[in-house]
């Protein structure tokens, strides 16, 4: 692949944003690449985490945010802790999803993802607790994947290990505001918080792979 | 011995045993555990990923329902929450701007005084190893167990203040005082898949298959864990493993407290021993 460095991505405070965020010191990265080396994700990623950090440096900001690696990371820490320059690269791939979705940024694979946290924390907005029928269900449809996990339901449901219905509990109010209140101190747009783009294009490729599976 | 109890979602579903089982062995060792009443999800992976200030404010609300129970100690059993409450707990302690916005958002002053405390942490520190062994009714040697620790127990070091972040040793040295043998193994920490369980399925059959191969190939019979996403990617997620990376494993995974509250001599049925997916019976013969 051919990156085009400029004078204007050089130049763009992306960085400097994010260390200021995330009181990191991105410029003392040394490209050890250890951080890469011991990521559990890293064999399904577009760009390693290393890299990440490098076109930060650069200020390719468009290329990060569409990336399928700040989605894919499972925020397991292990490249914070082995770091040898002590930066939190998972708090920056926090941030850099947190950013995407401010700016609307939606990734064209690894849709699932952002879906399903939407998806969880909308319940928990609802209910309080997580409600598992709730989400699976929830995630089963909007995803298109409508059969997902099917064969485990009754052996949960004998084994009592999920419930029906939801659960219930006293400060519901409370809750709505925490996340009322959250958005708007956040400035994140929570209406954007089932985002119709995001689940048509999940469904549309979910249909898309099904069909080519049968050919 | 008082503590405030956050058992947290998993543990209320599909985490039942092991709340049942912590329960259980909490009251054979005279610790009081109250339940914060209406306690609320602590946000979890999805609201950090999302929203910076709801992942605080989920926790914080928590923690002050506890401080209300003038319980200074709280004590939560999954690893995911143990980590939320406690980066919670740091960034009100040392981030003067978040603090204003999260105590903005709960409407209440709140500056990281609760303490949170993992059960492993209690039946270690405070407890004490020795203590517990004394009171062993039960003997279990007769199988081997690998205990696998995952990410977010030990990391970050300087939030979590638990154990080793690479070689962890806590669940091996409670499994030893209870006088259940362990395996020496490379994959304490490694990554489960965690949260992708929904929607990168493929994802956690691998790493998950990767932990069960490594567990087996030194020689355990079982595996023990200290966080509820773990198992469940573990147990139920096993025949899927086995059918789609052609295995044939037969692995129980189990919660440290069942093993300790085996060993305590109380009943399998009272712990939860039923409610896995991959059946531990042989272990209990
Ligand atoms: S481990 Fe740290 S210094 Fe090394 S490449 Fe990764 S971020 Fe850079
Ligand atoms: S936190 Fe993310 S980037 Fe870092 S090692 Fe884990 S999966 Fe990889």
């Amino acid at each position: 692949m051919k990156w085009f460095i400029s004078h204007d991505t050089l130049r763009s405070p992306f960085q400097a944003t994010i260390e200021r965020h995330c009181k990191e010191r991105i410029g003392h990265c040394y490209q050890c690449g250890k951080c890469s080396a011991g990521c559990p994700i890293a064999f399904q990623m577009d760009y390693l985490p290393n890299q990440i950090i490098r076109m930060i440096q650069l200020g390719m900001e468009k290329q990060v945010l569409s990336s399928r690696t700040i989605w894919l990371c499972a925020s397991c820490l292990t490249c914070t802790v082995r770091c040898p320059r002590e930066i939190d690269v998972a708090e920056i791939m926090d941030y850099l999803r947190r950013c995407a979705y401010k700016k609307g940024v939606i990734p064209i694979e690894e849709t699932e993802i952002p879906l399903f946290n939407k998806i969880f924390l909308r319940n928990i907005e609802l209910f309080g607790r997580l409600y598992e029928m709730g989400l699976i269900g929830m995630y089963n449809i909007l995803s298109g994947e409508f059969f997902k996990d099917m064969a485990l339901a009754p052996k949960m449901f004998l084994k009592r290990k999920i419930g029906i219905l939801p659960p219930r509990i006293k400060n519901s109010k409370e809750i709505k505001k925490i996340f009322r209140e959250s958005g708007r101190l956040g400035r994140t747009r929570r209406d954007k918080l089932l985002h119709p783009k995001l689940i048509f294009l999940n469904i549309s490729r979910k249909i898309i792979g099904k069909i080519e599976r049968f050919k | 011995m008082r503590y405030a109890y956050f058992p947290g979602c998993s543990l209320h579903s599909t985490a039942k045993e092991y709340d049942i089982s912590t329960r259980a062995v909490a009251e054979a060792l005279g610790i009081e555990l109250l339940e914060i009443p209406d306690w609320i999800c602590c946000g979890a992976t999805p609201a950090h990923i999302t929203m910076h200030l709801l992942s605080l404010a989920l926790p914080v609300k928590n923690l002050l329902l506890a401080k209300e129970m003038d319980s200074y100690e709280v004590v939560t059993c999954c690893a995911a929450c143990f980590s939320r409450l406690k980066i919670a707990n740091k960034i009100m302690r040392e981030d003067p701007e978040h603090r204003a916005g999260v105590n903005e958002i709960v409407g209440q002053d709140y500056k990281g005084e609760v303490k949170v405390r993992h059960f492993l942490d209690l039946l270690v520190n405070v407890y004490g190893l020795s203590n517990l062994s004394e009171k062993i009714a039960k003997k279990m040697d007769g199988f081997k167990v690998a205990c696998y620790y995952g990410c977010l127990l030990t990391r970050p070091p300087e939030v979590t203040k638990l154990d080793d972040v690479e070689e962890p040793h806590m669940m091996d040295d409670i499994m030893r005082a209870v006088g259940v043998k362990t395996v020496e193994w490379p994959y304490k920490v490694e990554c489960c898949g965690a949260s992708f369980s929904l929607t990168k399925t493929d994802i956690v059959l691998k790493l998950s298959g990767d932990i069960l191969q490594m567990a087996r190939d030194e020689g355990a019979d079982a595996i023990v864990v200290a966080c509820p996403l773990c198992q469940s990617n573990l147990d139920l997620r096993q025949p899927e493993i086995n059918r789609k990376l052609k295995k044939k494993f037969d692995m129980p995974i189990l919660y440290f407290t069942q093993l300790v509250g085996l060993a305590l001599g109380i009943e399998p049925k009272k712990l939860g021993f039923d409610k896995h997916i991959i059946n531990p019976a042989k272990l209990l013969v």
